[in-house]
């Protein structure tokens, strides 16, 4: 276990970059974050000695954060009653200042599109090791890769016209 | 042939927009996009996104890491709950040979029947009503999820102690409500939670006598239990699970109690 520290600690700020990217809260991607990091401590001898440590991990972060979704999907009467509580939710302030904001564009996109930009495109992540992440063979992960992209661009370039518009 | 005769699929193009072509395949990828202007617009405009990607998140990755988040303090906090357990354990397990001890001197005088202990007491409630309400298809609970925050201070003043919902998310579970039951010599709260195949999870609250004991594993036919006792509240988790994929869920829910009376 002496080892953990010093393999996990150089990995935390690529993960709670992932995880922000992901819930876009920040507190709440250090909740993730901490999850995935006691549940890595806690499966820490099982792990493959052979197999990448980083996709392992970002392997844990997205299945939490993917259960996490479907619940809170399932729950729709549980979100409303939190965001009843907390109105001063940080998410329509920032719609408003930037409305550009290639982050919420990307909220925009299916997780799993959303999840390989970040991995691939953010995270450097090889297509094999991304595969393994999204337990998908890598020919999905390229054609995933590719209609994400062009999914992102389009968001954009229409935001940008509807912006246009509003200005004139 | 050469390597440039090799028509361009879209997965070069994606490599290509993440810099992970080299040598011939780069060049044929180059040379075929400076023949189609139009899909040179589409990758460049690619490649811009992924850059202003990476530069939003810049910060965020720079950002000092939290102390919660360091390994040392999660090892600590670990590390620290299964000290307490054992430490309780062993204070069980020395109370109990006191007893024993005791008990095999008393024997000739007034043979005593040992009084159940009470995380086992509260083990056995909390499995009574698994049973019962668990099979319960049109009223599994009392008050549903959907009521969460008049479940809770409902259950909280019955009880007589603030009640959270521990969120069981991570491992799969959510919220589907409550019930008030009898317990000991006062209410006992229950409440239910279900994952996406069906299966039912637990959470058994009620006021107890007795000091902080360490987790205390039961098995009754299919169903297993934790249970323990922290600040005058006996706790119990009961599913149709085995020890181990029971354990971090109790552990979760000892977290999330912790504290909080």
């Amino acid at each position: 276990m002496a080892d953990a520290e010093i393999l996990l600690e150089p990995l935390i700020p690529a993960l709670r970059r992932y995880a922000y990217a992901l819930v876009r809260d920040h507190d709440a991607a250090d909740d993730l974050v901490q999850d995935t990091l006691e549940r890595a401590l806690s499966r820490w001898t099982l792990r493959r000695s052979d197999g990448d440590l980083r996709a392992w991990l970002f392997t844990i972060q997205r299945n939490l954060h993917v259960s996490a979704l479907r619940q809170s999907q399932r729950r729709g009467a549980h979100v409303e009653l939190d965001e009843a509580t907390t109105p001063s939710s940080a998410a329509p302030q920032e719609s408003n200042i930037e409305i550009q904001d290639i982050l919420a564009t990307l909220d925009r996109l299916p997780e799993e599109q959303k999840s390989l930009l970040l991995l691939v495109g953010v995270e450097d992540l090889s297509y094999d090791d991304a595969a393994k992440v999204m337990g998908v063979p890598i020919g999905t992960v390229m054609s995933r890769l590719s209609r994400g992209r062009q999914r992102l661009r389009t968001l954009l370039e229409t935001g940008r016209a509807t912006l246009l518009r509003r200005v004139k | 042939m050469t390597a440039n005769d090799f028509p361009v699929g879209e997965d070069e193009l994606q490599a290509f927009v993440d810099d992970r072509l080299d040598g011939d395949r780069r060049a044929a990828v180059e040379a075929h996009l400076a023949a189609h202007p139009e899909l040179a617009e589409r990758v460049a405009s690619e490649r811009r996104q992924r850059a202003i990607l990476r530069s939003r998140l810049d910060a965020k990755f720079a950002e000092p890491v939290p102390a919660r988040l360091r390994i040392a303090n999660l090892r600590a906090a670990r590390r620290n709950f299964r000290t307490r357990s054992w430490t309780s354990a062993a204070a069980a397990v020395a109370l109990f040979v006191a007893g024993a001890t005791a008990g095999w001197f008393a024997n000739s005088i007034a043979p005593a029947p040992l009084a159940p202990a009470p995380a086992a007491t509260v083990a056995q409630g909390a499995h009574a009503a698994y049973r019962t309400f668990v099979v319960e298809v049109a009223h599994p609970v009392e008050v549903g999820a959907q009521q969460e925050v008049h479940l809770l201070q409902w259950l909280s003043k019955r009880l007589g102690r603030k009640l959270a919902a521990p969120d069981l998310s991570p491992f799969g579970y959510r919220l589907m409500g409550g019930r008030l039951l009898p317990g000991g010599s006062g209410a006992a709260a229950q409440l239910m939670y279900d994952d996406a195949s069906g299966r039912r999870l637990t959470i058994y609250v009620r006021a107890t006598e007795g000091k902080e004991t360490a987790f205390r594993f039961q098995k009754e036919g299919e169903a297993a239990t934790f249970a323990w006792i922290d600040q005058g509240f006996g706790f119990a988790v009961t599913a149709t699970a085995t020890r181990d994929e029971l354990l971090p869920i109790a552990e979760a829910v000892y977290r999330s109690f912790e504290g909080k009376s």
